[in-house]
């Protein structure tokens, strides 16, 4: 190399098109090489899988050899550090692109006008759709936000603001043991609290499933709230303290609107955590082919249980079902998507200024 | 308003930890009197004692006695919220209410406190305020802007405004210029001046040369060791801590031969 060691001057460098030509010559050789040697599966078809580990691992030893040759040892590292560090991002992204794509290619078959107008009531074959399970969606969602919000809400600030020694110790344990029960033991807890309140005869409705989901949604939303209270500074609240605002106010007209967009943050990612939960639901608000709009009596259909029923059991025309599962997946999808969308607007809302 | 505050034999604990011993003083009004010493010597834990605001901190109490114009603040049936409406507290670093403009920001002590009022007595009130901490000229144009969206110096003299809107009786500044570029120190140091007018000033300082410039009275600070009180080393007119004091001490603090 012409530089001497103590130069400040680069080596030279290889130009900023090298790198993505380089992955595609090495994926273009490997294929040609698969492809030459006849190197298919009994329908001709090519490995992909195998075409693109080869031709990265092609690629990652040619810019290696190469960049070291030109560039030095440093550079040579930080091509191959910045290759694994890509390919593991792709390598995470790809099942999850491929998983949206399958969801969307094959609901968007019955993404119909009647999938979201008629319920499966009377259906054995086509049509039918999944109103009933959309409203059990919404409505036990809604109720199960409205339980475990302001419940989650007030003990994150019980515990922030409030709690000291064994009581709040053993809330958080609580909170911390909560956060890991299995969901059906939520649904098992619900299914039996209203077994005993309403007996066996109309114990499995939708505020049962609702109740499930406020015990799985409760603890998100303490963990996350409380996160969010105890990144709020201290000198916030010493500033009111000193215009002599009294303890609660401070609470209320400082630290939680100062906490508001991160708390409607974990409150939205909280609802989409729950919305697709399966077996509570299966076992506490049952499953129906009928609409129910009241919560508070009959089993109810929400959009998870629907897939899984109209998956689990097919009827005569088994196609449409399989369909409709598939269009009652991409309709929980776009949902979460909406929530998740909704966070973003409600975070850039409330988000302090400045 | 302003008033004279009166420390007897006043210890400052941290549950068993003694932070100040011993402190008897007498803060006069109309007058800034300044604390110094070293780090750790409990000035910042007094100047918190003043407005009961050290009571945050679980276990914190106090021994002795501690009047206002011959009023006990730490009498059992002392609210101490009410006292800090009486006594004001600007803090080391700016800390405006992020999620209030600038005008919000001044009415804070009574939009906190669900105080209604009408539209021109806040309009006033706001205008009052932000020209007695002179930053009314720099931000009347822009009053819905985000508190947050000032330079420090602006958002520590936008606290100022906060504090003095509610017109308490004494101001008590915790280094309020240590995180501060020296144009903006100076502009805190005449508002200081300024409001020893109308208020009994308390701040504390680790510049001295902030001590001699605006300080009518000067209280000297010191701790023997890690783990040791706090004790009221020399209090007296600045003049006089700074040129001819009392304690050897306090001459090779302010001389910088300490240590």
């Amino acid at each position: 190399m012409a530089t001497t060691f103590y130069g400040i001057q680069a080596t030279a460098t290889l130009p900023r098109w090298f790198s993505p030509l380089a992955l595609i010559g090495s994926l273009a050789l490997t294929t040609a090489m698969f492809v030459v040697s006849g190197f298919t599966d009994e329908s001709g078809n090519l490995n992909l899988l195998a075409i693109a580990v080869l031709g990265f691992a092609l690629y990652m030893i040619m810019t290696y050899l190469i960049s070291r040759g030109v560039e030095g040892r440093r550079k040579a590292t930080d091509r191959m550090v910045t290759g694994w560090v890509s390919a593991a991002f792709a390598l995470a992204v790809v099942p999850l692109v491929s998983l949206a794509w399958t969801v969307f290619e094959k609901g968007i078959n019955r993404l119909d006008a009647e999938f979201f107008t008629s319920s499966m009531r009377n259906v054995v074959g086509e049509g039918g759709g999944a109103l009933h399970a959309i409203i059990g969606t919404v409505e036990l969602t809604t109720i199960a936000t409205l339980i475990s919000v302001p419940l989650g809400i007030m003990t994150a600030i019980y515990l922030v603001e409030y709690g000291r020694g064994r009581l709040a110790k053993a809330v958080t344990f609580f909170v911390d043991v909560m956060t890991g029960i299995p969901s059906i033991v939520a649904g098992l807890f619900a299914f039996s609290l209203f077994l005993i309140l309403l007996g066996p005869a109309s114990a499995i409705n939708g505020m049962a499933g609702a109740v499930s989901l406020a015990v799985l949604m409760t603890p998100v939303v303490v963990r996350s709230a409380e996160e969010m209270l105890k990144i709020v500074p201290n000198e916030l609240r010493e500033a009111s303290y000193a215009l002599g605002v009294p303890k609660w106010l401070t609470v209320v007209k400082v630290v939680l609107p100062t906490a508001l967009a991160g708390i409607a943050t974990g409150v939205i990612i909280a609802i989409a955590r729950v919305i697709g939960e399966t077996a509570p639901l299966l076992l506490a608000a049952g499953f129906t082919t009928s609409m129910n709009y009241n919560p508070l009596s009959e089993k109810m259909m929400t959009l998870p249980v629907f897939v899984y029923t109209s998956y689990a059991i097919q009827g005569t025309d088994a196609a449409s079902y399989v369909d409709r599962a598939w269009a009652g997946a991409l309709t929980l999808m776009l949902i979460v998507m909406l929530l998740n969308l909704g966070a973003r607007i409600i975070s850039k809302l409330f988000s302090p200024k400045g | 308003m302003s008033k004279r505050i009166e420390l007897k034999s006043l210890n400052v604990y941290y549950s068993k930890f003694l932070a100040v011993e011993d402190v008897n003083m007498v803060i006069e009004p109309k007058a800034i009197t300044a604390f110094i010493g070293p780090s750790g010597c409990g000035k910042s834990t007094l100047i918190r004692t003043l407005n009961r605001m050290h009571e945050v901190i679980p276990g914190a109490y106090v021994e002795g006695s501690l009047t206002m114009d011959g009023e006990d603040i730490y009498a059992a049936e002392v609210d101490p919220v009410k006292v800090r409406r009486q006594v004001g507290m600007v803090f080391q670093r700016p800390n405006p209410f992020p999620t209030m403009s600038i005008k919000e920001n001044v009415l804070s002590g009574y939009k906190l406190n669900n105080n209604r009022m009408s539209k021109s007595d806040a309009d006033e009130l706001t205008e009052k305020a932000l020209v007695g901490a002179n930053l009314w000229n720099e931000v009347k144009d822009r009053l819905d802007r985000p508190g947050s969206s000032l330079s420090g110096g602006q958002q520590q003299r936008l606290c100022i405004a906060r504090a003095i809107a509610v017109e308490p009786d004494v101001i008590l500044m915790d280094e309020p210029t240590s995180a501060l570029d020296p144009i903006s120190t100076a502009a805190i140091e005449d508002l200081a001046v300024e409001l020893k007018e109308k208020f009994t000033v308390v701040i504390v300082t680790h510049n001295m040369q902030q001590a001699s410039r605006i300080s009518d009275m000067t209280a000297f600070f010191n701790i023997a060791g890690t783990g040791m009180p706090g004790k009221l080393i020399e209090y007296d007119r600045t003049e006089k801590i700074f040129s001819n004091p009392t304690q050897k001490q306090t001459e090779d603090y302010v001389s910088g031969r300490f240590g």
